[in-house]
């Protein structure tokens, strides 16, 4: 056995559907224009390890061959007759590979041969053999666009008649473990600000003083020069600063000082860090009414992965919702996912660590997909980044067993550069692990630092500066990472196991800045730690040590562990197949000192490099857009307009995306996205109970809504806030704090994500009002919390959101996301949206004012309209608190609440649930019919009660109340105005134009489930 | 770690010590030290590796009055739990080993293959034995596909050889969504026994049987094997998409072994054990108040429990406790 490399090509027997071929072949046609005939697809699998003939044979046939479905090719790489070209797929060195781990895994079970899993001797890879002669450009554009990533792919196109060129990678470049000395002293501000540009730091020219100086001080050369260390900093020293200081880490503008100007008013104030006064402290006021009131429930926020609060006196809820935009701009897929993985293990790694993941959620905003015009260099077609990022939560969510139970998707032409993924994570942990405070992180000089999960490779290098800086399209191709579902679920199985057996002490998770970031929080309690690189396994070699410390490989929990505790924990990891590598200890010593091999490779001051930031100092400048109610035609039939909008982009059905996500694994989901006897009546907000011992739950909701924005930001972020309230109130959960002691638990986390809004006279000349926008946005945060008592526990703010290409910027607009959770005393007594019965009287709760402004009925007529919605929340608090009574008194029989679209689509939308209908009368209000119709004034609900209720409900709700009509046995939805029918259209009819709006069409499930297939009205 | 530090909250409540009462008790240790409940029918539950419907499944069992115990693959390889202390081995849906050269392939392998004891001893030969001891095994989803990959289901033959098998769906994509399922009225397995039709959720990406030839289809169906169907909106069986979900042979949802104690099944009983998991719970509460608040899937671990009870006291009781000491 001279040659050790073995290639096994498995392919469809005669007869059996290839689907994978069929999709490349419909796909090349439908996005590309290209016919490529017949494609046939087979599976590679290059083996690089000893295997004798019958081995190999065995491994192919017995292993990897399904018996039912392939036949077996060993050693040739040949197509079979009729095929003209091919495409290989195949991944780039140290590219996550974990099919190739698998068929590792069940070679070495065939072999009955302890195998080492963690280094590849396994390579997958994708063959696609295509019937037609297609040029060498066709088959890249279908190899790049359809088939992999070049960034993480690696691809081979060509003819067959011309052999079929292999590719199998071969890690490691042969780079030696040396540390380089960067000298900074002597440097010119502009070499400084070059230096940070090459090497990717993020840092701008007063941050690198800040370190040069650092360096140049006299007591830091005296300590430098007693341990060794050069004079100036050495490469991974620097790396270790840029990735504390990055904006991703240390969020330097929501911290800054901003001179904000009011140039309607010539109103002038300082806000002294956006953090500390409308977040921090705004939450401190909150959580001091609820102690007053004896509602304690606030354990943790902001000062550790996720916040927590308890839900009973057993244990917290754990939430955290994280955005992961620039890495899905350049890997749809592999962001995503990673958004997930990586979110997940926030809730996994608070406290001690080991919590119990209840569930994900996701909000999306992405370009519109049906756009046809020319793309920038790099950017990704909308289409393609909203169908990788659908296919990495599904990956992420269903592969980890944590049900994706609700989500938004948000269509604007101006997420086309940077998507925004926000991903959510719900999780239970038990209030004390082996008679420890659970939420608790405590370190002490001596505790061991352990690495759990998976190695390090060059994958991810620079996230955190990466995502500090607006993307061009030179974005690094090591900034992209592929996550391995499989691999944290065995490391999160651990994690449960090992926190309850009271092994650890605490946890932290390896996600931005890797090591550096976690290490370094982490020694902040402590006082300091020591890290001996060479112990870190690695998936290959190669790796210079800063590489090793700041790199982001996946996967990777950093654990405080005790030292007598040390032998039962890695015995633990290995009955469970966790990698754990002992790679240091915490002191107390005031320094992170990093070795490689006995040799110092960085020695930083834990107070310089957390506390040595200088502060920002930013400008903010406030001018009221230009706006005015634009005029449209009035009509009296507005049947047409609904189904218009019921077909828009915003407010179709994502039914094709929500059923590819597992919602319901766990078996804990109680109101998923979609509902009723159909399956398809839309809901407003999920609940799921804890567990299968009791009824208590939590109902989850997201507001978004970036429209307003272009309107006034402040309205937008206090609509975005109630809208998130008021779909908890509508499934029947309530305020808190309105009965002392009442235990009702809020957690709500806060994700800003808005373009550079750093004032740049060149390259950013709104820079000031961009800023204004957020000072806004963050002003209407604080008065929404005060207001409904509602506390913040955790959030993230990203805030480079631009992509830049060609010589165009694409920026995204402000976005605020509010993701909310809140404790349901009684799953059972959830309220979901769909009309439940005939004769049920249909009520809408609230008021509807002349706010079309930012409307998707304006938007249909391309008008923005000036009157944005504006929430009361005085009056608002006063519904949701009778709405509530209502609740317990058993009221009320369905509640939607109203938004995109109002109340037409609300009414439609209520009707999905089952075969039935209502007749509607609007009211004499005095307000335009439109303005009835498609306002979106906040706060309001659109509610049924059975015939038998309706004296009491009216007297409780009163004039918040306006009785609309009936629900019908009929399936028709009927709207009068005065004598007039204004709406009239079969429910059926409404459904089927909902479901096949543009986002189920454009995922290829054509037809869904409905009894009509008719979209004509 | 997130914006910055915030003074750590009181702790004024009461600390409850009692493990039982703890709401999210994770019962992942099997309980080797703790004495079982003497009597109680003991169900042995795999996990680890990929695996994630255990806590559902163990739930269903405790539901059904059972003892459910749940164990880490490797705790049964490595010979520190043996299964043939249990009545029912189960094996839970999932992704196990990511499932990335097929669902449930990997998994299958390490059954098939990899030697439990130094005389080449396999988990397979253990199945095996336990199977003959007249116990049950019952695989859900990822799991139904490791029983049809290891060729226990439908094991015509006797020789647990793959003889069908499960691949992608015919839509080329994973869905989750709700199915109505009929029990084949010829099947012998006391797991579906007094069942007509059910409803349950499918979350799978590769649950399309596929039968090699004509031959193998006429044997399934004339021993009544395929043992659950795919309905329509009539309660006919179908193979329209989305009412058979997959595109499935037969519309064939479910398989058992000729003798019945194994039986495997795509979709997700032990996701509908509350009438609350039901998409339409709301409105079928409405309508009848006073109907049960177990779901439809519990019938069938109820059912698997009951057979075992009653076989239990009916045959040897006096042995049954012999062998319990």
């Amino acid at each position: 056995m001279s040659d050790t490399t073995h290639t096994i090509q498995l392919t469809l027997k005669p007869g059996q559907h290839d689907g994978d071929g069929q999709r490349v072949a419909e796909a090349a046609a439908r996005h590309l224009g290209l016919a490529t005939g017949r494609v046939r697809s087979a599976a590679l699998y290059t083996v690089r390890y000893p295997l004798s003939e019958t081995q190999l044979s065995d491994f192919a046939s017995r292993c990897l061959a399904d018996p039912v479905l392939h036949d077996v090719r060993l050693n040739e790489l040949t197509a079979a007759d009729g095929f003209a070209t091919y495409i290989l797929v195949a991944r780039r060195p140290g590219v996550t590979d974990d099919e190739g781990t698998s068929a590792q895994n069940a070679l070495a079970d065939l072999l009955n041969e302890p195998l080492d899993t963690h280094t590849q001797h396994i390579f997958s890879k994708r063959l696609y053999l295509l019937e037609n002669d297609l040029p060498a450009d066709d088959l890249r554009r279908i190899a790049e666009e359809l088939l992999g990533n070049k960034l993480i792919n690696w691809l081979e196109v060509g003819r067959v008649a011309e052999g079929i060129r292999d590719y199998t990678p071969r890690p490691g470049g042969g780079a030696e473990a040396i540390t380089e000395i960067v000298t900074l002293t002597g440097r010119s501000d502009a070499e400084l600000v070059q230096l940070s540009k090459e090497n990717i730091y993020a840092l701008n020219l007063e941050e690198m003083r800040a370190v040069r100086d650092y360096f140049a001080a006299p007591e830091t050369q005296a300590e430098r020069q007693a341990a060794g260390l050069p004079a100036d900093p050495t490469d991974c020293e620097l790396e270790i600063i840029a990735q504390t200081w990055s904006e991703h880490c240390k969020h330097k503008e929501f911290s800054a000082l901003i001179n904000y100007k009011d140039l309607e008013t010539g109103e002038k104030k300082q806000v002294d860090s956006l953090f500390k006064t409308y977040i921090k402290d705004a939450t401190s006021e909150v959580d001091r009414q609820l102690r007053a009131n004896g509602n304690d429930w606030l354990v943790k926020v902001f000062s550790d992965n996720a916040g927590a609060v308890r839900i009973n006196a057993d244990s917290l809820f754990v939430w955290k919702v994280e955005t992961h935009n620039s890495p899905s701009a350049i890997d749809p897929y592999g962001g995503a996912i990673t958004g997930i993985l990586g979110n997940n293990r926030d809730p996994l790694a608070t406290g001690i660590g080991g919590a119990q993941l209840l569930f994900n959620t996701n909000v999306l905003c992405f370009g519109n997909p049906q756009y046809d015009g020319p793309l920038l260099t790099g950017q990704l077609h909308p289409r393609r980044i909203l169908e990788g990022v659908r296919k990495g939560i599904e990956d992420g969510g269903n592969k980890s067993g944590v049900p994706t139970v609700n989500g938004a998707i948000v269509f604007d032409d101006r997420y086309a550069g940077k998507p925004l993924v926000y991903c959510g994570t719900g999780a239970v942990m038990p209030m004390q692990f082996a008679g420890k405070d659970s939420w608790e992180k405590i370190i002490d000089s001596g505790d061991r630092i352990i690495m759990a999960g998976g190695r390090v490779g060059k994958d991810g290098i620079h996230g955190a500066t990466f995502s500090s800086i607006e993307l061009d399209e030179t974005a690094p191709a090591t900034a992209v990472q592929i996550g391995s579902p499989i691999t944290q679920k065995l490391a999160m199985d651990f994690l449960m196991l090992a926190s309850r057996r009271g092994l650890l002490k605490c946890s932290t998770d390896n996600g931005a800045g890797g090591l550096s970031s976690s290490v370094g929080e982490l020694a902040g309690i402590s006082g300091g730690a020591v890290v001996e690189l060479e112990r870190v396994p690695l998936k290959y070699p190669g790796l210079r040590p800063w590489e090793i410390f700041v790199s982001e490989s996946q996967e990777r929990f950093t654990l405080v562990v005790e030292p007598g505790k040390m032998t039962e924990l890695l015995a633990l990891g290995q009955e469970m197949e966790v990698e754990l590598t002992d790679i240091g200890h915490f002191t107390a010593d005031g320094f992170l000192d990093v070795r490689f091999d006995g040799e110092p490779v960085a020695r930083l001051n834990m107070e310089f490099l957390h506390e040595g930031v200088p502060r920002k100092v930013l400008e903010a400048e406030w001018t009221k857009p230009a706006a005015a109610e634009p005029e449209i035609p009035a009509t009296t039939d507005y049947t047409a307009t609904l189904g218009q909008l019921l077909g828009s982009l915003n407010i179709c059905s994502r039914e094709s995306i929500i059923r590819q996500y597992d919602h319901e694994v766990k078996g804990r989901t109680i109101v998923k996205p979609l509902m009723g006897a159909t399956g398809q009546a839309p809901q407003d907000a999920a609940v799921v109970r804890f567990n299968f011992e009791s009824w208590e739950g939590v109902a989850v909701s997201n507001g978004i809504l970036p429209r307003y924005g272009d309107l006034d930001a402040y309205h937008m972020s206090a609509g975005a806030f109630d809208e998130a309230v008021r779909q908890i109130i509508a499934v029947g959960g309530k305020l808190p704090n309105l009965t002392p002691g009442d235990g009702i638990f809020w957690s709500v986390n806060d994700n800003f994500c808005v373009p550079d809004s750093v004032y740049d006279p060149v390259s950013n000349p709104d820079g000031k009002q961009k800023l204004a926008k957020l000072v806004r946005m963050c002003e209407a945060l604080r008065d929404a919390t005060a207001a409904y008592c509602i506390p913040l526990t955790s959030g993230k703010d990203s805030m480079k959101n631009d992509f830049k290409a060609d010589g165009v910027k694409i920026s995204v607009p402000p976005t605020v996301l509010y993701s909310m959770t809140a404790k349901m005393e009684d799953v059972r007594r959830a309220v979901t949206s769909d009309f439940k019965q005939a004769d049920d009287v249909v009520y809408l709760l609230g008021e509807t004012h002349d706010e079309l402004g930012g409307s998707e009925f304006y938007a249909l007529h391309g008008q923005l309209g000036a009157n944005v919605p504006k929430v009361d929340f005085e009056k608002a608090k006063a519904l949701y608190t009778l709405v509530g009574q209502a609740n317990d008194q058993h009221l009320i029989q369905s509640c939607h609440d109203l938004s995109d679209g109002g109340l037409a689509v609300a009414l439609a939308e209520c009707t999905f649930g089952y075969n039935c209908g209502a007749s509607i009368a609007l009211p004499e209000s005095g307000l335009p019919l439109p303005v009835q119709l498609f306002s979106e004034s906040h706060s309001r609900f659109l509610a049924t009660v059975a015939p038998e209720d309706v004296v009491a409900f009216e007297q409780l709700l009163g004039s918040r109340a306006t009785r609309l009509g009936i629900v019908t046995k009929e399936a028709r939805l009927v709207v009068r105005h005065g004598s007039r029918e204004v709406i009239s259209a079969d429910s059926d009819v409404l459904r089927s134009i909902w479901t096949n709006g543009p986002v189920n069409q454009l995922l290829g499930v054509s037809n869904m489930a409905n009894t009509s297939n008719s979209t004509s009205l | 770690m997130a914006q910055d530090s915030f003074p750590p909250a009181q702790k004024p409540f009461e600390m409850v010590q009692d493990a039982t009462r703890v709401a999210h008790k994770v019962q992942i240790e099997a309980q080797g030290g703790e004495p079982k409940r003497v009597g109680a029918v003991q169900a042995l539950i795999l996990t680890g590796f990929g695996i994630n419907c255990e806590e559902e499944f163990a739930a269903a069992y405790r539901m059904a009055g059972a003892e459910p115990t749940i164990v880490h693959l490797n705790q049964v390889l490595h010979g520190q739990v043996s299964i043939h202390d249990f009545d029912t081995l189960n094996f839970p849906g999932g992704f196990s080993f990511g499932d990335d050269l097929g669902s449930g392939v990997v998994l299958a392998n390490k059954l098939r293959y990899r030697q439990t004891g130094a005389n080449g001893r396999t988990l397979l030969d253990d199945i095996k034995q336990f199977i003959a001891a007249g116990k049950f095994v019952l695989g859900i989803c990822n799991g139904f596909q490791v029983l049809v990959k290891l060729g226990l289901l439908p094991n015509l033959g006797g020789e647990v050889t793959p003889e069908v098998t499960l691949t992608h769906n015919a839509s080329g994509r994973y869905e989750d969504r709700w199915v109505t399922l009929r029990v084949n009225p010829k099947s012998n397995t006391p797991f579906l026994k007094g069942i007509d039709t059910l409803e349950v959720p499918v979350r799978h990406g590769e649950g399309r049987l596929v039968i090699p030839d004509a031959a193998i289809q006429q044997r399934i169906e004339a021993a009544g094997l395929n043992c659950l169907s795919y309905l329509d909106a009539n309660g006919d069986g179908t193979g329209v998409y989305p009412f058979n979900p997959n595109g499935a042979a037969l519309n064939c949802a479910g398989l058992t072994d000729p003798t019945g104690q194994v039986f495997g099944l795509m979709p997700h009983p032990e996701a509908f054990l509350s009438a609350y998991n039901h998409p339409d719970w709301a409105r079928r509460r409405r309508q009848n108040p006073g109907a049960t608040e177990e779901g439809e899937g519990l019938q069938i671990f109820k059912n698997i429990v009951e057979h075992i009870a009653h076989t239990r006291t009916t045959a040897a009781p006096a042995a049954e406790f012999a062998t319990r000491n």
